[in-house]
């Protein structure tokens, strides 16, 4: 192919745009099926509880309902990615408040929802495990006692109860190390549990035909994870079941698992009927997925000139009541948790614990956002101790393609230092870090406000198990794709065309994408770990490759010539190099294949990611359950910010935000990205907690639990996009997803720390935490009137 | 719906004059998306927060999760689906899928009904300020909104203005 194809590096608008702008995209809850019936459910309302007895009978009784499960109800099979611990309704006792005990299907929503409230469970209350301390303390109670007999693969080491991984990365003599450091710090770190907040709340549809084949149409971030999950589920084999994906509302790691389709499936086959259930957004808050909080332990030390030398780092993320992506969370915050840095002495361990609260799993930055918060500010508190530039301090230590990530897989391609140096200058960092921000004199010039600008750098990877594609050559001579690719709103049908387009040298107006449907898309792991561009833009690339070589083979016949004197030409034509009159369509071609020679022309690419596997001889790896995850990606962000030292709130003033992307496929799209991730990364750094008092969620509605609007932010917020091909990409792409979000914490706890001069080490940095940290640090004018800490609630609200 | 108590709403939705059975407690948007099959409207967070089920009554921006079905009875909808030939829209939607504003899509018919609302009621095209002091209502958890607000100042210099007639609602 041509070096760079037309379509590559264009910014095409999506096609998917006019549909979605119209209203006429169909999300599950759009859609709807003959004798279709609507579900609801009932969930706990105990953390910790014995379920005595469920009485259905008054919600049986009511005209309309069709069917009313419970745990009892449903064969006891367990699922789980690594630990098989959940059943789609509770099973005797219940772990969570809002896990579902019942459903309820009937032929209108009201219906259902009256019947489910008319549900009666007599539970005996047990004692719940409501944090990380009391899941490790001595004597804790077993959130789930039988642990010992669930499936689990592969084992992952368990030493307490409570544990649902444990895990080490390690190398060189951390113990020995600092006594060559010159400057140690040292410090923990605590950070919230974020909730997705995608807009479509999760929804299922789910009916079986009389041939006993299970359909499936859900908001998923995998047809293939959701129809394996459903087989071991339902007991149904994978070819029975179909798992399709209208328009997905959003996910970000949310809808990465199975989530509620294998209860709405169990009300189908209960009923013989299609059957609906969306949640409400307050079930999903409850009774869905978040982010893992957690708390940090690290100490890092360096050398006077800022040679870092040693990291000895311990986390424990709280995985709630389930393990789902626990023991990977884990293990991918390991694996990030020595940052983006040549640091030869390191000993990073952690482990996951099951607690009584809502299951944390996948969101994206998947266990990188809460260990590089702690990381890249022990790096500024290194920068600050040493009388160091933070940028400079980084750009001394930072990885450089050729050099080692922990574990020994070499780093393929790495524009870190372009990241951060871009970013720096585009800031004028130099001048504003130099402006004094905590001085105590400014605050009555500014109104007590301070102004601080911080840096963060970091990375992600892309990568990540299996995926395949197919390209068919039309009659038309234009295209099908197909890949398995879930489109979660990112933007994956749009790039992934585009990477069809470039490897063909077509317009993208001839590349068709199949929707992603089980019965009929090429396997793909899933939509998730910033992977798709990566990875199924190689498979696309391989089966856009085998088609290319079919055509050749045609036009060489065509024209009785050697394959190797036929070159593709840009706009879907064959031709003899050298001799522009001779050249052939792709229509002919593909009439030719279809009716005359050869059949149909397909080509298909299928792989496993295959880079270089972690070293075991160099690095100590304890229970990882990989070999191998990915090609290694980079940024940096400088954010500058305001803190009021009346009121506690930090405003975000501009951010600049460097990726390293290998090569932008569509910087638009990049863009969006890069800007999305790091407002819901801002919202995490000063916003967003899901809280529980008691083991009772106190937020779970967008009234209580507020994610950034319109008006909260700045227009400034600044893609830069760096592109440092990466040899084994499609086209040198890499993945970008989900480090926007990575880096925008710790950038944004830097500027504060610059502005005020405090480390604020828990997210999120609230207005009452920043005025705590101010009045612990005495620092706030006396002569600057008190804010009013605890208004009166205002009448009516 | 329970049977009892389930009465008819006469109400005008997109032009059309149109009788809807509502339940007891039945919102506009359980008239919109389950009785009209007007699915553009989303339901969000059914608390009026997150601006996704953003409609026009009798001219002005609502929250169709918000407003009880009974108490539509003779008023004027305007959904998404009713702003297909509408040359406000028209612009912003070209804009806004330029700028990649448009990423999940979910608050997008929202925030198209909003920001045409905004146009139809202006004289002059609103500046960034103006557009996120109007965009408060509509939650995106995608794009950040920066893409949003630059498409919208964008449209509004193309649209607003530019064709009185094409103004009128």
């Amino acid at each position: 192919m041509t070096a760079t194809p037309d379509a590559i590096g264009k910014r095409l608008p999506r096609r998917d745009a006019a549909d979605k702008l119209a209203g006429a995209a169909r999300y599950t809850d759009d859609l709807t099926r003959p004798g279709m019936l609507h579900a609801a459910i009932l969930g706990s309302p105990w953390p910790s509880a014995r379920i005595l007895a469920i009485d259905t009978a008054a919600a049986r009784a009511l005209p309309g309902v069709k069917a009313v499960l419970t745990g009892a109800d449903l064969p006891a099979r367990r699922w789980g990615l690594f630990v098989y611990d959940e059943t789609p309704l509770a099973a005797g006792v219940v772990r969570y408040v809002g896990e579902p005990v019942a459903a309820v299907a009937a032929t209108d929503l009201a219906t259902a929802r009256a019947a489910a409230a008319l549900i009666e469970v007599d539970y005996e209350e047990l004692a719940p495990v409501l944090s990380i301390e009391e899941a490790l303390k001595d004597g804790a109670i077993p959130v789930h006692p039988d642990f010992d007999g669930y499936e689990k693969r592969p084992d992952l080491g368990f030493e307490r109860v409570n544990e649902i991984a444990r895990q080490e990365f390690s190398e060189g003599d951390v113990e020995s190390a600092w006594g060559n450091c010159d400057v140690v710090v040292e410090g923990v770190y605590e950070v919230p549990s974020q909730s997705h907040v995608y807009l479509e709340p999760v929804s299922a549809i789910a009916e079986f035909d009389r041939a006993g084949k299970l359909t499936v149409q859900s908001a998923n971030q995998s047809v293939y994870k959701v129809q394996a999950t459903l087989s071991r589920a339902l007991d149904l084999p994978m070819s029975n079941i179909r798992v399709a994906t209208p328009a997905i509302g959003g996910a970000f790691g949310g809808k990465s698992g199975v989530t509620i389709q294998p209860l709405v499936a169990h009300l189908a086959r209960a009923t013989g009927r299609p059957v609906r259930l969306t949640l409400t957004r307050e079930e999903d808050f409850m009774a869905m997925r978040r982010r893992h909080p957690a708390i940090v332990r690290v100490r890092t030390g360096a050398k006077t000139d800022g040679t870092l030398v040693a990291r000895d780092l311990d986390i424990v993320y709280d995985g709630g009541a389930y393990a789902e992506d626990s023991p990977a969370v884990l293990g991918f915050g390991l694996l990030m948790a020595r940052g983006p840095y040549t640091i030869p002495h390191c000993r990073l361990r952690g482990r996951a614990v099951y607690t009584n609260r809502l299951r944390a799993a996948g969101f994206r930055g998947y266990g990188n956002p809460q260990v590089t918060f702690a990381t890249e500010a022990q790096i500024d508190e290194l920068a600050g101790r040493l009388g160091l530039d933070p940028v400079e301090l980084r750009l001394k230590n930072a990885v450089e393609a050729g050099g080692r990530w922990i574990g020994g897989q070499t780093i393929t391609s790495c524009g870190l230092s372009e990241c951060l140096t871009e970013a720096r200058d585009a800031s004028g960092w130099t001048g504003k870090r130099h402006r004094a921000g905590a001085g105590a004199g400014a605050d009555a010039e500014t109104g007590g406000k301070r102004r601080g600008i911080g840096v963060s750098a970091f990375a992600h990877i892309c990568g990540l198990l299996g995926t395949s594609a197919t390209v068919r050559l039309l009659e038309d001579g234009t295209v099908t794709l197909a890949t398995g690719a879930v489109d979660l709103g990112q933007g994956a049908e749009a790039v992934l065309a585009q990477i069809c387009a470039g490897a063909l040298d077509l317009d993208i107006g001839r590349i068709n994408s199949a929707p992603v449907d089980s019965d009929a898309a090429p396997y793909n792991w899933s939509t998730g770990g910033s992977r798709v561009t990566y990875m199924a833009g190689r498979a696309v690339v391989q089966a856009a490759g085998a088609v290319r070589e079919q055509i050749v083979r045609h036009a060489a016949e065509l024209f009785e010539c050697a394959p190797a004197d036929i070159e593709i030409r840009p706009g879907g034509r064959a031709g003899i190099v050298g001799v522009p009159e001779k050249e052939i369509g792709f229509g002919d071609i593909s009439l030719r294949a279809h009716y005359r020679s050869g059949g149909p022309i397909i080509g298909s690419g299928a792989l496993v990611y295959d880079g270089e596997a972690f070293d075991t001889k160099e690095a100590l790896i304890r229970n990882y359950p990989f070999e191998r995850i990915g090609t290694y990606v980079f940024g940096a962000h400088v954010v500058e910010v305001e803190v009021d030292t009346v009121t506690g709130k930090v405003d975000i003033l501009r951010a600049w935000m460097a990726h390293d992307v290998g090569r932008a496929i569509n910087p638009t799209e990049v863009e969006g990205q890069i800007q999305g991730g790091f407002v819901q990364g801002a919202g995490y750094a000063l916003l967003e907690e899901l809280l529980w008092e008691d083991g009772q969620p106190i937020n779970p509605s967008m009234m209580d639990y507020k994610v950034f609007g319109a008006l909260d932010l700045p227009l400034g917020l600044h893609p830069i996009i760096v592109e440092d091909p990466e040899p084994s990409g499609p086209f040198g792409a890499k993945g970008i997803g989900e480090p926007p979000l990575v880096g925008a914490a710790p950038a944004i706890a830097n500027a504060v720390a610059h502005a005020t001069g405090l480390r604020l080490r828990t997210l999120p940095m609230t207005p009452e935490r920043v005025l705590d940290a101010l009045d612990a640090a005495a620092i706030r004018d006396p002569e600057m009137p008190a804010p009013d800490r605890d208004p009166e609630p205002t009448p009516g609200a | 719906m329970t049977g009892g108590g389930v009465a008819p709403v006469d109400l005008t939705v997109n032009g059309e004059p149109l009788t809807l059975l509502a339940g007891p407690g039945a919102t506009l948007l359980d008239l919109l998306r389950s009785r009209a099959q007007l699915t553009g409207s989303k339901q969000g967070c059914n608390s009026g927060v997150c601006g996704v089920c953003t409609v026009l009554v009798d001219g002005k921006t609502a929250r169709a999760c918000l407003m009880l079905a009974a108490d539509c009875a003779g008023r004027t909808v305007v959904t998404i689906e009713g702003l297909d030939d509408d040359p406000h829209a028209a612009v912003l939607g070209e804009e806004m899928a330029k700028a990649g504003a448009v990423q999940c899509g979910y608050c997008t018919p929202g925030i198209v009904v909003a920001l045409t609302d905004l146009f139809r009621r202006t004289a002059v095209p609103p500046d960034a300020a103006a557009v996120r002091h109007w965009l408060g209502g509509n939650i995106c958890r995608c794009t950040g909104y920066v893409s949003i607000v630059e498409a919208a100042v964008r449209a509004g210099q193309r649209s607003v203005g530019a064709d009185i007639e094409a103004r009128a609602p």
